[in-house]
């Protein structure tokens, strides 16, 4: 210890006080670079620490209102309808639905379709019936034409009195004026309202009486495919029932299922029906009746002036065999086949087994 | 013109159903049909907090919108009123309405609706002011008389206000100064979005 005291006290030793400047400048060095470093660290360590009280201090009061817009339910004194409920959004989401696609579209569909038929007139033309025979074969019986009739009239009375309910403040209102519809609507809502169970009664026995003899079979899907030669005048074979008829039937059997099964909800809003529901039932009354409005109307067409000697079968009972040999070339080989086997001559083809 | 608006303190509401006996009594409303409702959510819980609700007056009403006689009008104090001898009773303005303010007094057989009952913010019809035929069909009309809604008038905490929406706004965020609470405009944000 004396010995290196000594020399320094003798003199500075330049190695020595090399060593000190060169570390403390490296010191110096690192410290500048790494220094700043620490702004990371204190953030890091931050947020860290604020993650963990957004976690445990989430705004409870704000959680609790948006329940409340999420239609979460209380406890009230008055009894009705979810009165427990503070605010229902679906309302909403039906008001746009309805007032935007579901009119739009709705008389968009119809409008296609009757300017379809327009089009399909004048270029193509009815399907006329070139010569009559005068012979006749029994085609609809007598509770056929009934069940499509009391079914045609119903849905008719339906379509207009529904139609109004979607349409008339847009259309009747202009012509007949707020008191004048008012006044049309008071009247058509109970008989829509009342209608609609002997509608649905009549619809429902027509579409199970005839649903045996609108099976597809191979003989359809040749008669779809083909266009049913309604645009190059070539009548395929078909039975009883063709292929276009059966697309018809199956629309009406689905459309009437949608169409029938949300007017049930609509009908009863005693039996506390919840707002949501009536929303969604609404859409779908709404949509399957005016697809089935815009297929009657198509319906309605090729019935009467489409194609020449269609209704008096509907009408009478009866066609012309000539009729019979153009649009259901099968059936009449059937009924010809069969009517002499048949005791009495009755010409009646059984709907059960039109077609094999 | 004032644009009418009803705020609810939820910090205050105490769920006296005041509010709710006073409009029944007011304007003589028919058995099962409520105007005004107080829901109490969280019931029994700490925290939990009532409301009372009636029909907003919103500024862009579905109920309106909706209406397939178009029988609703708003006033030029903002107050969504409609037509009893247009309305069919079609049930179509509650499933728009998000606050389930429209009623419908059962008329007939089958849960048929009668014509659709709902606050008027004590503003009657379009009946004359302060006739019988007014009173018989819509209520009281206090609006004319210079007299606010009869529910916020008489609500024991003034937790219910209803009035100008500049002043009932004004006197809510005094008292949120006050109590240093977050503001909660409930409904608003649903009922007057067209209005901002």
């Amino acid at each position: 210890m004396a010995e290196r005291a000594n020399t320094t006290l003798n003199g500075r030793d330049p190695r020595r006080s090399r060593r000190i400047l060169f570390w403390s400048l490296a010191l110096l060095l690192l410290s500048t670079m790494a220094l700043p470093m620490a702004g990371y660290l204190v953030t890091g360590v931050n947020s860290v620490e604020a993650a963990a009280q957004q976690d445990s201090s989430s705004n409870p009061r704000s959680e609790f209102w948006r329940a409340v817009r999420g239609s979460e339910p209380g406890v009230t004194q008055v009894k009705g309808q979810e009165t427990n409920v503070l605010i229902q959004n679906g309302g909403q989401n039906w008001r746009e639905i309805r007032q935007g696609p579901l009119t739009t579209y709705g008389a968009i569909a119809l409008g296609v379709v009757i300017l379809l038929i327009v089009i399909f007139q004048a270029v193509v033309g009815k399907a006329k019936l070139e010569t009559r025979t005068g012979r006749t074969v029994t085609r609809w019986s007598m509770v056929d034409r009934i069940l499509h009739w009391y079914v045609a009239i119903l849905f008719i009375i339906l379509a207009i009195t529904g139609m109004a309910t979607l349409y008339g403040r847009e259309v009747l209102i202009p012509l007949m004026g707020k008191e004048g519809f008012a006044a049309f609507a008071a009247f058509a809502k109970p008989v829509h309202n009342y209608l609609s169970l002997f509608f649905t009664a009549g619809v429902t026995i027509m579409l199970l009486k005839w649903i045996s003899q609108n099976i597809p079979n191979s003989s359809d899907i040749k008669w779809i495919l083909t266009g049913g030669g309604y645009f190059d005048g070539v009548h395929r074979p078909a039975g009883f029932v063709n292929g276009g008829e059966k697309m018809w039937f199956w629309i009406l059997f689905w459309g009437s299922v949608a169409m029938v099964g949300s007017g049930i909800f609509l009908l009863f809003p005693n039996l506390d029906w919840t707002r949501e529901t009536m929303q969604l039932a609404n859409i779908i009354h709404g949509i399957s009746s005016l697809a089935l409005i815009a297929g009657s109307i198509g319906h309605i067409y090729l019935g009467t002036i489409g194609n020449e000697g269609t209704l008096e079968g509907m009408i009478t009972g009866e066609v012309d065999e000539a009729w019979a040999k153009q649009h259901h070339g099968l059936w009449l080989d059937e009924v010809k086949g069969e009517s002499p086997s048949i005791s009495g001559g009755a010409a009646r083809p059984s709907p059960a087994a039109p077609e094999k | 013109m004032a644009r009418m608006k009803f705020l609810c303190d939820a910090e205050r509401c105490i769920e006296c159903n005041g509010c709710v006996t006073a409009c029944k009594n007011e304007h003589e409303v028919p058995w099962g049909v409520n105007r005004r409702r107080v829901v109490t959510l969280d019931d029994g819980v700490p925290g939990e907090k009532s409301i009372s609700v009636a029909c907003m007056h919103c500024s862009d009403a579905p109920c309106a919108a909706v209406c397939p006689v178009d029988c609703f009008y708003t006033t030029d104090d903002g107050i969504v009123l409609h037509d009893k001898d247009l309305c069919i009773g079609c049930g179509y303005c509650f499933y728009a309405c998000p606050f389930g303010a429209p009623q419908y007094p059962q008329k007939e057989a089958f849960g048929v609706r009668g014509k659709m009952d709902k606050c008027t913010f004590c503003a009657g019809g379009p009946e004359e002011d302060g006739s019988q035929a007014e009173f018989e069909k819509y209520g009281r009309n206090r609006i004319s008389e210079g007299k606010l809604p009869l529910c916020a008038e008489m609500c024991s905490t003034k937790a219910l206000l209803g009035g100008d929406g500049d002043m009932v706004a004004d006197i809510y965020r005094e008292r949120v100064l006050k109590r240093s609470s977050r503001p909660q405009t409930w409904g608003w944000g649903v009922a007057y979005k067209a209005d901002s």
